[in-house]
């Protein structure tokens, strides 16, 4: 019964969080979105104190339900252990734990942590680890079933569904992503939870409080009779059935122990109280089937992605693609105060990265910001009426922010790259950007004054300028545009 | 400006144009085919096409007996080349498209060396020179609009009017016209450099003389002026393309003339007139509800197309109506439709001028989707703009205001179906206002004020402010 609950309230739990970042119509963030927010380590950089008591005080009382409810990562293992187990039964160990690996990893990641390096914790952190392989593998299949959709919607004339562009935001994070996804994929189908008790930090740190826990799996030694079926199905391997003892620190509260003892000899209950308590032989047999969803898109490994391809009709110029510029600073979004919040905070779990509607937002390449969001405008630009960022942002990183606060938020600012300008490379008239800036920070003037048919060129009132990228997106000069943005180290207001 | 009274009589004097005999008898052989019966809204009925039903005009210098229904060569379908390197003509689909046509008694085949990016006029050769040379008729044009002056010199001229005979696999040509006058900045300007200072029209009439063109005409877009004095000159010509359809019949648009006009003071000269761009590019297709409605009480059965063919083809005057098919389906419609001509009664005409107002109402922007803005040299690809924000006008989908009862869905179609339709790098944001553009418009849109004013519209919506 308990592990039941634990199955559909973490199969749930799961859905709910990945469905967090396939969606990207931003429509299920305004539900669910607190579902990111409930994590523990975003919790913790967002200082978010009644989170972090909350799921301390939840592990004290019950043990690790977190690892194997809330989060993502611990119930995908669970996902890919139970798909092994189906291969050959009983095929776990029990193994002592291996201290000093844990204890060794979260203390550097305390150090780095303290430190604001936030990109080599990243690494390892298990909600945005699993925030990666979705938006990285898993997204695009989401996005290209959407576009089939969107396909026979259009021939059906309906407007409910649209395509959208799917292309990899960077290539280091998908790597990243990818051997993510394989190692933890690998380590569970061999060994279950093995990561969780050995290299998580989110593990470690509950593992040490679940010690201490009130409720937790109790083994009867009177009823047990060393048959060792219990160990044998511990994904933790943390049940010790010869001596009768469980190694709390890496017991997940899983249940699955209970059910399979056929002697009932675990119960879940205050260790203290554990008593010769008869109990009605409540005999369920674990044939309930989880249909909630086919795991077999799990293993179409994709390697190869199909570029961006550009439709490029009858008679059309062909439009060349935007290059990136070079930018000295890299821009951030609206909400993030400054690059230096934004790096302590993020844990580059790529919520925002995947529901930025406007192509805006990818992974950083750069050492320092690794994997965390930063803002480049090839593929569109910062829309004004959006925040969709700041919406979902659970660690703080990217703070809520209004519309209208976020558009007297200077990012950036344009700067003006003479030789490239269609008026003076072509000497043709263009106002794209001015007429497409939503501050007015771009007039247009005489390139040559005393002429007065001369042709206008931009000028840039940088006191105005909010770094939108409006500008940039729109220039018709490329690859490079002949305007472009330049990032803030510290966000200011106008 | 619209006058009731003068209404009255020039549809008395369209009517007249028309030949009264022929409208009972072919409205008898027609009215009495009971199997013309399909089921839906749109009646695209392809049962039962005849073979030897079309209607023929008499061309009256040459005495060809030219098919009312004219293919249009300037929208030829195409497909991906083999290596995915870029478009071509799908020669098969227009083989088949040009076999079922002449099958089916359509014998007049416009094409231009500008078509279809330069490739008409060898597919139409192709295709044509599968069949005997006396089962069809030719035209072709100068097309020299371009104002480099390789192509307005008299050898650059001289040059495009020996290939087309090339490409079409030709040693005469049946129909040429000086294509599109009427244009440019200054159009009489243009006139004079494109056909008189190079000598061209002189090198053409002798081409007529010595017989390898065998009717010489123009045709016309835009500035009256040149129109009037080229029927004043004492040039014999043999016709003249003009664009007419219910609606340009007394409203035509910017700096467009009334077909009324056009096809007057062409009749009173006794010129025959051939029709371009019967259904106004398309619009004249796919009606608003209300004057889809207004028609489908008349005949249930006709499609919106079905009208605007035999609006064109009644006047007596006219040669053969043009229509770019690109559709076996269209082509067959056509087909019918003039197999034999039912022309519209006085009733229906009346009916056809309460459409072309209710048109008049909807902001519909005038392209016609001829293509001859482009390639825009910044990529946009602005008739499938225009395409969208008409279609989404028809549609109801162009929303007044915020506070319009369906404004979530009319934005949800407007920005779903704008992407559908335009890749987001041709949109009209893109738009940089350059003017390139805007001389080549036969329709004289202003198109980068359009640009402006629908990306402007859009943003609107994508903000969801008030407009």
């Amino acid at each position: 019964m308990l592990r039941k609950i634990r199955i559909i309230a973490a199969v749930v739990c799961f859905a709910v969080i990945t469905l967090l970042f396939l969606d990207f119509t931003g429509v299920l963030h305004g539900w669910f979105g607190w579902m990111a927010k409930i994590q523990f380590v975003p919790a913790l950089l967002a200082l978010n104190v009644v989170v972090v008591v909350a799921l301390i005080v939840l592990t004290l009382l019950f043990g690790r339900v977190y690892c194997s409810v809330i989060c993502p990562l611990g119930v995908y293992q669970d996902i890919i252990s139970w798909i092994a187990r189906k291969r050959k039964k009983n095929r776990f160990v029990y193994s002592s734990s291996i201290s000093w690996l844990r204890y060794g990893v979260l203390a550097i990641f305390v150090i780095v942590f303290i430190a604001g390096v936030n990109s080599v914790f990243a690494l390892i952190e298990p909600y945005s680890g699993y925030g990666r392989v979705v938006s990285n593998l898993f997204a695009p299949l989401y996005q290209w079933g959407n576009n089939l959709i969107a396909y026979f919607a259009e021939r059906m004339g309906s407007y409910t569904f649209y395509s959208v562009d799917v292309w990899i935001k960077s290539a280091i994070t998908f790597i990243i992503a990818a051997a993510t996804f394989v190692i933890i994929t690998v380590l569970a189908w061999r060994n279950g939870r093995t990561y969780c008790n050995t290299i998580c930090p989110v593990g470690t740190v509950l593992g040490f409080i679940s010690r201490f826990s009130f409720f937790k799996p109790v083994i009867d030694e009177e009823k047990c009779n060393s048959c060792g079926l219990c160990a044998r199905n511990c994904k933790a391997s943390c049940i010790n059935s010869k001596a009768h003892k469980i190694d709390y620190s890496r017991c997940v509260t899983c249940m699955d122990c209970m059910e399979k003892c056929n002697k009932n000899a675990i119960k879940y209950a205050p260790l203290r109280a554990v008593q010769k308590t008869t109990e009605n032989n409540n005999n369920t047999d674990d044939s309930s089937r989880r249909k909630f969803f086919s795991i077999t898109a799990l293993f179409a490994f994709f390697t190869t992605f199909k570029a961006y391809s550009q439709m490029v009709d009858g008679g059309l110029a062909v439009i060349e693609n935007k290059k990136i510029p070079n930018r000295t600073t890299p821009i951030v979004p609206a909400g993030s105060e400054s690059l230096r919040n934004l790096a302590q905070h993020c844990t580059a779990c790529q919520l925002c990265v995947s529901v930025c509607p406007n192509q805006v937002l990818r992974p950083s390449d750069k050492l320092s910001a690794l994997m965390q969001p930063e803002m480049s405008y090839e593929r569109g630009y910062c829309r004004p009426e959006c925040t969709k960022c700041s919406e979902v942002c659970p660690t703080g990183a990217i703070n809520l922010i209004t519309t209208a606060d976020k558009s007297a938020t200077q990012i950036g600012h344009a700067v003006w790259v003479k030789e490239n300008c269609v008026v003076i490379h072509d000497s043709v008239s263009c106002r794209n950007c001015e007429r497409h800036c939503p501050v007015a920070a771009i007039q247009m003037v005489k390139q040559d004054a005393e002429n007065p048919d001369s042709l206008k060129i931009p000028t840039i009132d940088t006191e105005r300028c909010i770094g939108c990228g409006a500008c940039e997106n729109l220039c018709p000069a490329r690859p490079f545009s002949a305007i472009y943005v330049e990032g803030h180290e510290k966000h200011r207001t106008v | 400006m619209e006058n009731n009274n003068k209404n009255e009589i020039n549809r008395r004097n369209f009517l007249k144009t028309l030949g009264i005999g022929a409208i009972a008898s072919t409205a008898a052989l027609y009215g009495c085919d009971s199997k013309n019966k399909s089921v839906g809204g749109t009646v695209i009925d392809t049962s039962d096409v005849p073979t030897d039903k079309m209607t023929y005009r008499t061309a009256r210098n040459s005495g060809d007996k030219v098919s009312l229904l004219g293919y249009g060569c300037m929208r030829f379908p195409l497909r991906q080349k083999a290596g995915g390197d870029g478009e071509e003509i799908d020669q098969d689909t227009v083989n088949q498209l040009i076999d079922y046509a002449i099958e089916h008694g359509v014998n007049y085949f416009d094409t231009s060396p500008r078509y279809v990016r330069g490739w008409s006029e060898t597919a139409t050769g192709i295709a044509l020179s599968r069949h005997p040379r006396n089962k069809y008729f030719i035209a072709t044009k100068m097309s020299n609009q371009s104002e480099d002056a390789v192509t307005r010199s008299r050898e650059g001229s001289i040059a495009m009017y020996r290939n087309s005979m090339k490409e079409l696999q030709t040693d005469y040509l049946d129909y040429y016209l000086l294509h599109s006058v009427g244009g440019g900045a200054d159009a009489m300007q243009t006139l004079k450099e494109r056909f008189y200072d190079n000598g061209i029209l002189d090198f053409l009439l002798k081409e007529r003389e010595a017989g390898r063109i065998r009717n010489l005409g123009w045709s016309f877009h835009g500035d009256v002026k040149v129109f009037d004095y080229l029927l004043s000159t004492d040039i014999k010509w043999d016709f003249v393309q003009i664009q007419l359809n219910y609606v340009d019949w007394k409203h035509a648009s910017g700096f467009n003339t009334n077909a009324e006009y056009l096809y007057g003071e062409l009749s009173k000269r006794n010129i025959q007139s051939v029709i371009m761009e019967p259904l106004l590019g398309g619009r004249l297709a796919t009606l608003n509800y209300h004057a889809q409605n207004v028609l489908k009480q008349i005949r249930p059965e006709d499609s919106p197309a079905n009208w605007a063919f035999r609006y064109a083809g009644s006047p007596e005057n006219v040669l053969t109506v043009l229509s770019g098919m690109v559709y076996m389906e269209h082509l067959k419609e056509n087909i019918k439709t003039y197999s034999p001509l039912q022309p519209v009664t006085e009733h229906e005409l009346t009916t056809l001028e309460d459409v072309a107002q209710l048109m008049l109402k909807y902001p519909l922007i005038m392209c016609t989707e001829c293509n001859y803005c482009m390639p825009c040299p910044y990529g946009l690809n602005i008739p499938a703009i225009f395409a969208h924000y008409n279609r989404c006008v028809n549609e109801g989908n162009v929303p007044k205001s915020l506070q319009d009862e369906n404004y979530r869905r009319a934005r949800q179609a407007f920005l779903v179906g704008y992407d559908r339709s335009v890749p987001k790098l041709r949109q009209a944001n893109h738009c940089t206002s350059c003017g390139v553009c805007a001389p080549h418009c036969p329709q004289r849109i202003q198109i980068p004020r359009e640009m402006e004013r629908i990306d402007k519209f859009v943003e609107h919506l994508k903000q969801k402010t008030e407009f």
